[in-house]
């Protein structure tokens, strides 16, 4: 059960948005994301709408799987639909008892969920195109400015790389541990609220200990090889920007103008 | 007598329903008697630890049924909860599960979650700690801080104090001192005898279980390849090469000398017994004229 999830799971694939460079697709997410936050009205929905499900198409994840992320988040959606469904004021078109309906409401309620869903779809097609190391190394290109300010983007990336490579090997571990704990009769599933926090502490106590364990051997490891941080480091897959790449900043740049116009002008 | 624990056409498939599906195991058709020491090998992937977590229903087949005393393990939640304690399961590395203040108090995990008394856990947790060779005095300890073999013994004793009719082992002794792996697998001998329940011994190692079990059941590509007592399953040494496990030296060796024409038995895979039956034809052939 706990394999079912798809937190940052990248499907490895040899499209055209696979091949982009992490630092353009962060920056295009970047751009979705503004873009998706200036869409005011029909027409501007429909148009991030569609640059959605192309990029979608180009890059062959099925809709299903990038649906997938959304399911958790289901409860948060469905009750911010519903608040504005219920508070917008306007012209009423269903009222009963303290209720009442708004065309209004109606309209925000839709954008704002497809507003939550398509942010999710959208960052999610990041993560599943983009693998965890290309994405860290993109965003510590990207931060290398703020290197000027003392800040450590590279510390950053490491350990944001190294929190992702350990995500599925905690989660194997907490299933094996899991077993070893039902397997001496401890019980998961049922019991009051009280009685299932106790209970996860025979999984949470080794799975903190084997964490620790495994973030000590790292760090042993790490040291026996020399790392000592970020300077004059040098990487095997150097990012390089590709013609496509500026190609798809320049789509991104026109498409971003193009929904603040929308959005000033209100067309 | 019925078999204690029996599985009839089990099969298990990973991820089922999606992409990454695999048949984990296939057709196994297993039984254990009671009070049996039981050897299972195979190769890593061969499905014998899909398989033995079966056993106590911790994996549902996706067909297939498993009998303990001749009950479905699934007939019902109530029973498949009891089966877990009837059944022990002693995972790989055991001893990163270990989570209690005290070595006393998780070893008394088990017999806690049974709901036994106070006086009962007492008894069964000092049983146990005796029989895996953990002194009194580090009952009140910290398992945190024994050595490696002491955490795995520990983690092996909280299975025994259930007191389980079957208890299944899962590579016991992977990653100890060859002294460990002795005392090891002495105590759990030294518990079934006391006992009488029966042990499954899950390894990939030959030489270890060879002069412990009573039969071996081989694994290979989730199918049970063979099953018979050790001196039977040893004459196949082409077979169980040609799937990455090897046989014991002694009974390389014994194989030799029988195409050699000396009169040394199938039967022959120890130390012990090589050296038996040597002294034997040496005593023979210092008899003839």
């Amino acid at each position: 059960m706990l394999r079912d999830v798809t937190l940052g799971q990248y499907f490895p694939g040899d499209t055209i948005v696979h091949r982009l460079d992490p630092r353009t697709k962060l920056t295009l997410t970047l751009i979705y994301i503004v873009a998706l936050f200036l869409a005011v009205d029909y027409f501007s929905y429909a148009v991030m709408i569609v640059v959605l499900a192309a990029c979608i198409i180009i890059s062959k994840i099925k809709l299903r799987v990038i649906l997938r992320g959304v399911k958790p988040l289901l409860i948060v959606i469905i009750i911010t639909g519903l608040l504005n469904l219920f508070y917008t004021k306007g012209e009423p078109i269903l009222s009963f008892w303290i209720i009442k309906i708004t065309v209004e409401g109606i309209k925000r309620a839709v954008f704002m969920i497809l507003r939550i869903v398509m942010l999710i779809m959208g960052s999610f097609l990041l993560t599943y195109t983009t693998s965890p190391v290309a994405l860290t190394d993109g965003l510590e290109s990207l931060l290398s400015p703020l290197k000027k300010l003392r800040f450590p983007v590279h510390e950053l990336a490491m350990m944001m790389s190294i929190a992702l490579r350990f995500i599925p090997t905690l989660i194997e571990e907490t299933d094996k541990i899991m077993s070893a704990q039902k397997a001496r009769g401890a019980n998961f599933e049922t019991g009051n609220l009280f009685q299932r926090a106790k209970a996860l502490l025979p999984l949470l106590i080794p799975l903190f200990i084997s964490a620790f364990r495994r973030a000590d051997e790292l760090a042993v490891a790490m040291e026996s090889r020399c790392y000592n941080g970020g300077e004059g480091r040098t990487k095997m897959k150097s990012l390089h920007m590709a013609p496509r790449d500026w190609i798809a900043l320049f789509l991104g740049a026109l498409l971003l103008a193009g929904m603040i116009v929308m959005n000033v002008y209100k067309i | 007598m019925a078999p204690i624990i029996k599985t009839e056409n089990l099969r298990h498939l990973y991820s089922e329903g999606t992409p990454f599906e695999h048949v984990a195991i296939d057709d196994i058709n297993f039984s254990a008697e009671k009070g049996e020491i039981i050897g299972i090998i195979g190769h890593t992937g061969s499905g014998k630890s899909t398989f033995i977590q079966h056993l106590n229903g911790l994996l549902k087949p996706s067909s297939g049924r498993v009998l303990f005393n001749g009950e479905d393990i699934f007939s019902s939640k109530t029973f498949t909860h009891e089966v877990r304690f009837k059944v022990g399961l002693v995972f790989q590395y055991p001893e990163y599960q270990l989570f209690e203040e005290t070595v006393y108090k998780d070893i008394a995990f088990g017999p806690k979650n049974m709901k036994l008394s106070e006086e009962q856990i007492d008894i069964s947790v000092r049983g146990a700690a005796e029989f895996v060779g953990v002194d009194e005095e580090l009952l009140n300890k910290s398992p945190f801080d024994l050595s490696g073999g002491q955490k795995r013994r520990v983690a092996i004793a909280g299975v025994m104090a259930m007191q389980p009719d079957v208890l299944i082992l899962d590579e016991p002794t992977a990653g100890l001192d060859p002294s460990g792996r002795d005392s090891i697998i002495t105590n759990i001998l030294r518990y079934h005898d006391a006992t009488g329940c029966t042990i499954i011994l899950v390894t990939h190692s030959m030489e270890e279980i060879a002069r412990s079990v009573d039969r071996l059941v081989v694994f290979n590509k989730g199918h049970i390849m063979m099953d018979g007592a050790p001196s039977e399953v040893f004459e196949h040494d082409e077979e169980l090469r040609s799937v990455g496990l090897s046989v014991p030296e002694v009974s390389l060796v014994a194989k030799r000398l029988r195409q050699l024409g000396l009169p040394i038995d199938r039967s022959v895979y120890t130390v012990e017994q090589a050296k038996k039956a040597l002294l034997a034809v040496r005593g023979g052939a210092a008899g003839a004229p």
